[in-house]
Parts: structure tokens; C-alpha cells; sequence
């Protein structure tokens, strides 16, 4: 008997109310499915909207309301929750031999409230006075302005913040109570790291933008002056407050596809792991280092320039133990019996674009690049780079690499290649094409855009199309595995860390009998050092 | 692993947490007053009176005394990590 | 570490310590803030701080100190196994807490009936720095005064455990935590009665 067919539970019901992390796991990764659909289709509709130069498909107020919408589910709804509410609900307790985490009725909780703010935020789109239009970064003063929806949307925003903190502090909690006998921090899959790493930041950070969005929600119910020009209030406060969380959110979105490359290349490389320790305590230096570069985003707001020289130089720090971990990717590689199975495929396909969007962030560091580049798009180009390249692939890998163990069906890998082609091809035809822009010098966020950068913008939409095609096939050829794939084995990638040794799909309580760990993960060359 | 106490809570006896007591209410008569005799003092007293007040509720009614490295060391971390966010944001408003 | 299923106190407090870290980094932002403003408006927080009432704020302190005092107690007597003494704590805990918001409430009253509220037209017209002073005293003390309600329903909530035989001395892990939970709020209020209330 697995999870998913626990006697007399199988209703919706009885999902919805259920404490098994696996079934939160998978209720996450349901309704975030969904939401990354609605995101997809709204930009979708903004790339064929730049099919014309001028007015066209929609009006200049829509537009405005599609990025802003776009940015918030797909931010505070799909990346930052993404891998840590999906896989590490699913697989932390069990890769540290644990039968659940500590809280299972908070981590419950968690998902409802992810629910609530997921409403909140698309209930925002249709109630008040109009979509909000503030981009999703809801900068004041505009946001204290405008008539549209943006208390509703700020506060869906916070409640997603909560069901984050709920979700990270649980996690923390679990990885220093719940381990099993021999699990030492050292013999701890790198995954477990990274969410740990990822969880120290939703507890310290989030609650940052929390007190900000409630204060913008303040602002506009009852003018207490604290971000109004008007009343004396400083809107670069606002940025500051703002960005010291929505920084380090970048490495709640990106720490954790670290993790999550980090199990799978060692699998189909069939090595040990490169540099175990260095890739561990870099994912803590990531989260202490991407905790005070915030004001990077604020270059050319008219900050002090010690500011700038001083963030900028710590901006340039936070690249080298990105940097470390790409090396000791590498260095795995090397030598291994590499297995290019689809998940293997899409996890060097990160390490690939990462690098681009990884190395272009470098760029934008320097402060004289940057007043160049500020606020164009080149930015949303890095940035996807970094959130779809980095994040989004890294999602789609450890979907193939674990999706025989959730769901105890193997899917046919010939469709999950084309459908890595057709994204690949996309991917950088639409955002190679916007970096290219936006080094010629197209703002962002703008509805028109003039003649010579027409044909850029035609290339970039006609990548949309491969990619949302190649998105399509790649949920098709999973959905199609769901109801007709075949049993899948315990362990079909000869994978070495303990939800192998399960059943697919796991029993309910994961182990009848708790496991005793006697060596460090990945140990597939005992002769190197581990 | 770890001691009894921290497994099921140390007590702390009334009698301690009754001079604790009496040396924060010691403090803020102290902190009151130097506020009250100048303004340098004041800013003074807020520094030094004030962390060393919550020092007292932390470490004696919040027990963490009596609690093993792991707390004291979370503890510091997120009060080291509040304290990074604010000198940071003065490298800005310090210097504008 | 911990056995999977049993009870893990020790488990418990980390993640209540978590939480409290969370609270912390809340009031933090506006620490931030309040911090920011203040180097920017020196004077107008000095003028605006002088128009509060030092005696009712140093009147709340002491309240919530020994209120905290309490709080202490009760968790000390219900692990000592005096589970009536325990209640009896834990409702007078409550109890300041009530007195702690009703002060409070009359101090914004106050405030409010010289038209200094947000919106208000004797607060618009002050200048710009001490409006903000004002912004921040309401949102930091209105947010600490909802936090002291919910630690009010929490410590009756507990007290009721207690005098159940609910929570007792064998397991009496959530009475921590949520004395954990009260001395924060103290000690959030030992930081706002400088800045607010001192700072002229």
C-alpha cells in the first residue's frame, strides 16, 4: 500500500486534510501547476501583443496589469515556493531518514494558507477598481496611488509569505530533530543542505517584506505617512526595506535547484559528488552573502555613493560560491559514465543557463554598467536567465528525476527530449533576444516600443511560441505517464540516497523501520574522497 | 545526546527569577532617570540599558541559559543578522 | 536527535524559537525604519517624543516586566508539579496584559482627541518629522498592542490547559513556548519605551 492509495483515503478530502508531507508535497505541486499556467498565458499574451510596435491586442492599462500579475503568481507563487514546497515537502524527510518533519499539521497549514494567497491574488485581478498595475516589486509612491487592486494583491503577497516562513522554519526544525541514526550533517544528501540553507533565509527575511507590504496596505487605508513624499516619508526606505527580502528570495528561488542539480548529476554520472563539503557550506555562504547585497537594485535611485561602491563589491563577492558549486558540477562530470537521461539532460541545461544568467547578474553589479543597463530589457532577460533557466530547469529535472518515485510511473523519454529541444530552442531565442534589446536600450515595462527594435521583438515572440510548445509537450508526456505509464522500480537511476531504497510510490509512513546510515551519499567510487 | 535538563526544560527558581525581576525594574528606574538628566545620557542609557535589560529577559525568564549551544547559537545569528540589516542601510542614509 | 513519533520538547522550542525570530525580524522592519527616519529628523523626533506621556509609558513597562515575572512563575510551578499555582500565574499574566492595552488604549485616546491620528488634521499640520514619528509610534505600538492581545488569549487559553490538568508537569511544553511568546512582546516593548517615550 503506498501514500497515494491509503485505505478508505483516497477522496479529495482526505488529500486536502491530510499531514503526510508527501501528500502536501503533491498538493503543492498541483495547484502551483496551475498557477504556472495562468503566469505562462499572461505573458504569452504580452509577447504577441509586441507583434506591433504601437497599440495592438490590448490596451496600455492591461498591459500594465499582465506584468504585474505575471511577476506576482510567478515569483511569490511558483519560484520562490517551487522546489522547497514541492520536493523538499516530498523528499527531505526522506532522504534524512525521517517518517515525516516535525510539524505535520503546520506544514499542512502551510499549504492552505499557500492556498488562501494564491486566491487573494487571482481574486485581485477581478474585484475593486482594476487589476493592480504596479509591477510586481509594488514600489511607492505609485503604489500608495493608484486606484487599482493593489491592498488586495499586497496582502495575498503576504499571506504567500507566511505559508513560506511556515514552510522554512518547519523545515529547519526537521533537519536538526528528525535525522536518523548515522545521519550526520556530513552524510546528509546536499539537497537537505540547500534546503536548509533556504530555510534560514525564509525565517530571517520574509518577515521583512511582511511588515513593508502591511505598511503599504497602511499607507493607502489610513496615510501614515511612512513612504509618502507628501508626509515626509523616504520611497528609497521603501526600496531598501523591499529588497533586503526580495534579494535573498533570489537565493530561496535558486539555492534549492542548486540542491536539487546537485542530487541528480552524480546520479547519471555515477560518481561520488565533487567536493561534498566545499558545495554544502557554499549553499550557507550563499545565504549570508545574498543577505547583504540587496541594494544593488537601487544604483541608480540616488543612494549614497559609499553605498554603491560597498554593495557593488559585495554584489561581485556572491558570485564565487555560486561559482564553486558550478566547478565541483563540473569536476564530477569529469571522468564519470554519464547517463544522459532526460532529468540529466535538463540538470546541465540549469548549470548552462545559470552560468549565462549568473555571469550577466556579475555584469550588472558594476556600477557604471548599470546605469546603463538599469531598467531595461536586458534586466528581465538576466533575470530569467537566472528564475527560468536556473530555477524553472532545474523544477523540470528533479520532476523527471523523482517523478518515478512520486508517483510510481515511468514516463517515455523521447518526448521529454523533444520537448527539451523545443524549450531550449525558445528559451534563448526569447530571452537572448531580450538582453540583446535591452542593451540597445528598450526599457522595460513599456507598451510601445520604437521601429528598430521591432525585429528583436519579433524574434522574441516567435521563441515564446517554441517555448510554451515545448512546455506543452512537456506536461503532456507526464500527464500521459500519470494514467497509462508503466510500474516504475524502486530505483530506476541506480540513484544511492535513501528514497531509492523505497518502494515507488513510497508506503505511507516511508520506512517501517528507520534506517541506519553508515556512509556518506553518492558513494559510487568508494576510492575518492567522500 | 543531550542533558535531561535540556530535554525537559531546566526550572528556574522563583527566587532567581524574582531578582531578575528586581534588577529590570532597577533598570528602567535607572534608564528613566538618565533620560530625564540629559540628552547625551540618554542616548547613552538607551544603548547600554536597554540591550542589557532584554539580555536579563532572555537569558533568565527565556531560559536561555540554561539551553545548549544550538539555541544560544540561533539566537545570535538572527539578532547578528537585524543588527547587519540596519548598520547596512545606514552605509546609504549615513552618507547621502 | 530525536526518535520519529514521540513528543520532541526540545523540537518544539527550536521551532518556537524560529517563530519568535520571525516576530523579531517583523518589528525589525520597522526598527529599520524607525532607525532611518530618525537620523534623517533628529530634531522632530525630540519635539514629537516630549508630547507623550512618560508616565503612562513607564507605567506599561513595569506592567508588562511583571507580567513577564509571572509568566516565568507559572511555567516554574507547573514543572515543580503546583499546577493550581501554575493557573494562578498564568491568569494574572493575562490578566497585566489586559491592564498593559486598557493604559494603552487611553494613551491613543488621548492622542486622538487632539485630532493626532492618522489623517488627522492637528498631525498634518505638524512637520513633516514628526509626522512620521507619529506613523511609526501608531504602527509599532498598534502592532505590539496585537500582539500582546494574542498573548492574552494565548496565556488564558493556557491557564484553562493548566487548570484542566491539560497541560501539566509531565508535558507542559506549549506553556513554554507560549511564555517564550509573552517574553518577546516584553522585550519588544523594552525596546519601544526608549525610542518612543525617552527620546526627547
Amino acid at each position: 500500500m503506498s501514500y497515494l492509495d491509503r485505505q478508505g483515503e483516497g477522496g479529495l478530502y482526505s488529500w486536502v486534510t491530510s499531514t503526510d508531507h508527501k501528500r502536501i508535497g503533491l498538493l503543492y505541486l498541483t495547484v502551483m501547476t496551475v498557477l504556472f499556467w495562468v503566469a505562462v498565458a499572461l505573458g504569452i499574451v504580452m509577447r504577441l501583443k509586441h507583434l506591433s510596435g504601437g497599440d495592438f491586442l490590448i490596451s496600455a492599462r492591461a498591459y500594465n496589469a499582465l506584468f504585474t500579475v505575471h511577476g506576482v503568481i510567478m515569483v511569490f507563487m511558483f519560484v520562490i515556493p517551487g522546489l522547497p514546497a514541492v520536493f523538499g515537502n516530498f523528499f527531505l524527510p526522506i532522504l534524512i531518514g525521517a517518517k515525516d518533519v516535525s510539524f505535520p499539521r503546520l506544514n499542512l497549514l502551510s499549504w492552505w494558507l499557500f492556498l488562501t494567497g494564491a486566491c487573494l491574488a487571482v481574486l485581485s485581478l477581478f474585484t475593486g477598481s482594476g487589476a493592480p498595475d504596479t509591477g510586481w516589486t509594488f514600489y511607492v509612491p505609485f503604489s500608495i496611488r493608484t486606484g487599482t487592486n493593489v491592498s488586495l494583491a499586497v496582502f495575498a503577497a503576504f499571506v504567500l509569505g507566511l505559508s513560506s516562513i511556515l514552510t522554512g522554519l518547519n523545515f529547519i526544525t526537521t533537519i536538526h530533530r528528525m535525522r536518523c541514526e548515522g545521519m550526520t550533517w556530513h552524510r546528509m544528501p546536499l539537497f537537505a543542505w540547500a534546503i536548509y540553507s533556504t530555510g534560514w533565509i525564509q525565517v530571517l527575511a520574509t518577515p521583512i517584506i511582511g511588515i513593508t507590504l502591511l505598511l503599504v496596505i497602511l499607507e493607502r487605508a489610513f496615510g501614515i505617512g511612512v513612504f509618502d513624499p507628501a508626509k515626509g516619508g523616504d520611497p528609497l526606505l521603501y526600496q531598501h526595506l523591499f529588497w533586503i527580502y526580495s534579494h535573498p528570495a533570489v537565493y530561496i528561488m535558486i539555492v534549492p535547484a542548486m540542491g536539487a542539480v546537485t542530487e541528480i548529476i552524480p546520479t547519471f554520472a555515477r560518481r561520488c559528488i565533487f567536493g561534498y563539503k566545499a558545495i554544502a557550506y557554499s549553499s550557507l555562504a550563499i545565504a549570508a552573502l545574498g543577505s547583504v547585497v540587496w541594494a544593488h537594485h537601487m544604483f541608480t535611485s540616488g543612494m549614497a555613493d559609499l553605498a554603491n561602491i560597498i554593495f557593488s563589491l559585495l554584489t561581485f563577492l556572491v558570485a564565487i560560491p555560486s561559482a564553486i558549486k558550478v566547478f565541483n558540477w563540473t569536476a564530477t562530470l569529469y571522468k564519470g559514465s554519464v547517463d544522459m537521461q532526460p532529468s540529466m539532460l535538463y540538470a546541465l541545461t540549469f548549470v548552462f543557463l545559470f552560468s549565462i544568467g549568473g555571469l550577466s547578474g556579475v555584469m550588472q553589479g558594476a556600477l557604471g554598467l548599470n546605469v546603463h543597463l538599469h531598467d531595461t530589457y536586458w534586466i528581465v532577460g538576466h533575470f530569467h536567465y537566472v528564475m527560468f533557466g536556473g530555477t524553472g530547469f532545474a523544477f523540470f529535472a528533479a520532476l523527471l528525476y523523482w517523478f518515478p518515485k512520486m508517483f510510481g510511473k515511468q514516463y517515455d523519454p523521447k518526448p521529454a527530449y523533444a520537448a527539451w529541444a523545443l524549450m531550449f530552442l525558445g528559451f534563448n531565442m526569447l530571452y537572448g533576444s531580450f538582453m540583446a534589446l535591452g542593451y540597445m536600450g528598450m526599457p522595460r515595462r513599456y507598451f510601445a516600443h520604437l521601429p528598430q527594435f521591432h525585429s528583436l521583438h519579433i524574434a522574441a515572440t516567435v521563441g515564446s511560441w517554441a517555448l510554451v510548445a515545448g512546455l506543452a509537450v512537456f506536461y503532456a508526456n507526464l500527464l500521459i505517464a500519470l494514467r497509462r505509464g508503466k510500474p516504475a522500480e524502486a530505483d530506476p537511476w541506480g540513484g544511492k540516497t535513501l528514497e531509492w531504497t523505497l518502494p515507488s510510490p513510497p508506503p505511507p509512513e516511508n520506512f517501517d523501520k528507520l534506517p541506519v546510515v553508515t556512509e556518506a551519499p553518492y558513494h559510487y567510487n568508494p576510492k575518492a574522497p567522500a | 545526546m543531550t542533558s535531561m535538563d535540556q530535554e525537559k526544560g531546566h526550572i528556574v527558581e522563583p527566587a532567581v527569577l524574582a531578582r531578575v525581576w528586581g534588577a529590570l525594574v532597577c533598570l528602567t528606574i535607572g534608564l528613566v532617570s538618565a533620560s530625564l538628566a540629559s540628552p547625551k545620557l540618554a542616548v547613552l542609557a538607551m544603548l547600554v540599558i536597554t540591550p542589557a535589560k532584554a539580555w536579563l529577559v532572555f537569558h533568565y525568564f527565556m531560559h536561555l541559559k540554561y539551553e545548549g549551544p544550538l539555541l544560544k547559537g540561533m539566537v545570535l545569528v538572527a539578532l547578528l543578522t537585524l543588527v547587519i540589516f540596519i548598520s547596512m542601510m545606514f552605509l546609504d542614509l549615513g552618507f547621502r | 536527535m530525536s526518535e520519529n513519533g514521540r513528543r520532541d520538547y526540545q523540537g518544539s522550542k527550536i521551532g518556537m524559537w524560529l517563530f519568535l525570530f520571525t516576530e523579531l525580524m517583523l518589528f525589525g522592519g520597522l526598527f529599520i525604519l524607525y532607525s532611518g527616519y530618525r537620523s534623517l529628523h533628529p530634531e522632530s523626533f525630540h519635539h514629537a517624543s516630549r508630547e507623550l506621556n512618560v508616565v503612562l509609558g513607564v507605567a506599561n513597562t513595569l506592567v508588562l516586566l511583571t507580567s513577564s515575572l509571572f509568566a516565568a512563575l507559572a511555567l516554574t510551578s507547573v514543572q515543580q508539579g503546583r499546577h493550581s499555582d501554575g493557573a494562578k500565574w498564568a491568569w494574572l499574566t493575562a490578566g497585566l496584559g489586559g491592564v498593559f492595552l486598557v493604559v494603552k488604549a487611553f494613551e491613543w485616546g488621548a492622542k486622538f482627541s487632539h485630532g493626532i491620528y492618522p489623517g488627522g488634521k492637528a498631525l498634518l499640520a505638524l512637520p513633516p518629522g514628526e509626522g512620521l514619528f507619529y506613523g511609526l509610534y501608531f504602527t509599532m505600538t498598534g502592532l505590539h498592542g496585537l500582539h500582546v492581545l494574542a498573548g492574552v488569549v494565548l496565556l488564558s487559553v493556557m491557564a484553562l490547559l493548566v487548570g484542566k490538568g491539560r497541560v501539566h508537569q509531565g508535558d507542559c511544553v506549549v506553556l513554554e513556548n507560549s511564555g517564550l511568546y509573552w517574553h518577546l512582546v516584553d522585550v519588544i516593548w523594552i525596546f519601544l519605551l526608549p525610542l518612543f517615550y525617552l527620546a526627547a
